[in-house]
């Protein structure tokens, strides 16, 4: 708990610089955050040392447990309406489509999404942030892609909130996603995040993705068409999983 | 340094993944969900482990799911793979580990699917792990396929017993009992897969 926030920032950028001159050097920018990641203090003992061993998919990989509206009610993509009230926040439409490495829609796949209250609080019992809970928010919500991988969500804005991965360590406001694909390879758990927040320099979760253009992914964009007059805000965020087989292919604002 | 040729695919850059974090546990588990098949199911096998970290210590915020071909080596096709009704086989599970690490499910011991050697898929997410993992938990019992298997001969035979699960004989049920530990990194660290060839 004594590692400060200016020591923690000096090494995000130490291994991004490194990151850079990967890059510089003709490799392709990393897609994914690095497992082995320091200033995310728990991955320190939680990444495995060796190499990956490369495995051709089998019939089970290429493969994918399928959902369907038997497993999910169309009343879980609102997690406004989850109690007798409403909740505190920022009411927000989060939409987008579910795509595989080819852009083509993931169809009648399961989405899952958690997350904190407006307060910056889970309602999780090893939450001990000392910010209130909403009695009318839990912050859990489940939907079916539609035909073109649409998904929906009606929520609150999450707020930021503390953790002890160093001296006031603040998390940017996000929302947790689960999803599947068609193979079970292209199962992702990631988080998506909002524009201009000013966390995303300091947060080593958020950093450990080391090339910039990969971590604006994660970054919902505000739609003017998605917002319901007198109603909510409208973010949009597509998600893109991998393959059938992933093709990496420079975008081009990855050098800025 | 774009290539024409490849703009229009440059949209479909995949979705970086992110740490499953520490507050999954109101989300995630569901009823039923480390059960596959009910406990008093004919050949139900019990599947459990410790998860560890590098220190040699439990890990109690992972949560894991696994994916499998029923007994005969098919996969199933169904939806509704949250469903538990006690009859259908989904193939899928989730499971928390408890504050010690431990995860437990209930399920059958796959068949061979297509004649190769049987095994149960694993996807560990925890705190901490930035990026998910994959493993897989072979049997003992199929000696011969195992030896043949393409994933268990690549690997230096000190490390090919991480992706075995050991027998532990018959429970208070009758039930088979296989230990499959996972150690995420040390001296016994399970051999992770890279299926993004």
């Amino acid at each position: 708990m004594t590692t400060s926030q200016h020591e923690i920032s000096a090494e995000m950028q130490a291994i991004e610089a490194d990151a850079r001159a990967l890059v510089a050097e003709g490799n392709a920018p990393e897609l994914h955050p690095r497992r082995d990641y320091p200033p995310y203090r728990s991955s320190i003992l939680r990444h495995p040392t060796h190499e990956l061993v490369r495995a051709d998919p089998e019939e089970i990989e290429r493969h994918s447990p399928a959902f369907g509206h038997s497993d999910v009610s169309p009343l879980e993509s609102d997690l406004t309406i989850q109690h007798n009230g409403e909740p505190l926040g920022e009411r927000m439409t989060v939409s987008g489509r579910v795509l595989d490495g080819e852009g083509r829609p993931v169809r009648h796949q399961l989405v899952e999404v958690w997350q904190a209250n407006a307060g910056g609080r889970y309602v999780h019992k090893r939450d001990q942030h000392p910010a209130p809970l909403d009695p009318n928010f839990t912050g859990v919500g489940r939907v079916i892609t539609g035909d073109n991988g649409e998904y929906s969500f009606t929520t609150i804005k999450p707020g930021p909130y503390p953790w002890r991965n160093h001296l006031n360590a603040w998390r940017p406001a996000h929302i947790h996603f689960s999803l599947f694909g068609t193979a079970f390879t292209q199962r992702l758990i990631t988080q998506m995040y909002f524009p201009g927040d000013p966390l995303f320099a300091l947060d080593p979760i958020y950093q450990s993705i080391t090339d910039p253009a990969a971590r604006a992914r994660l970054i919902g964009v505000y739609d003017h068409d998605l917002s319901v007059p007198e109603f909510s805000l409208g973010y949009r965020w597509d998600i893109v999983l991998t393959g059938p087989k992933s093709t990496w292919m420079e975008s081009e604002e990855a050098h800025d | 340094m774009t290539e024409p040729s490849a703009a229009p695919e440059a949209r479909y850059v995949q979705t970086p993944a992110q740490t499953v974090g520490p507050f999954y546990g109101f989300a995630l588990p569901y009823d039923g969900g480390a059960e596959l098949v009910p406990g008093h199911h004919p050949r139900a096998i019990r599947l459990h482990g410790t998860v560890f970290d590098g220190a040699g210590d439990p890990v109690p915020d992972a949560i894991l799911e696994i994916w499998q071909a029923d007994e005969t080596g098919a996969l199933p096709d169904e939806r509704g793979s949250l469903a538990r009704d006690g009859f259908g086989f989904t193939g899928f599970g989730r499971a928390a580990v408890d504050l010690g690490g431990h995860y437990t499910f209930t399920t059958v011991e796959p068949g061979p699917v297509a004649g190769g050697a049987p095994y149960v898929l694993v996807a560990v997410f925890a705190r901490g792990l930035i990026h998910h993992l994959f493993t897989r938990a072979y049997f003992p019992g199929n000696a011969e396929r195992n030896a043949a298997d393409a994933v268990l001969t690549a690997v230096p035979a000190a490390r090919r017993q991480t992706l075995v699960c050991v027998p532990e004989g018959t429970g208070p049920t009758g039930a088979a009992s296989y230990r499959f530990d996972i150690h995420l990194q040390g001296e016994n660290e399970t051999v992770f897969l890279d299926f993004d060839a």
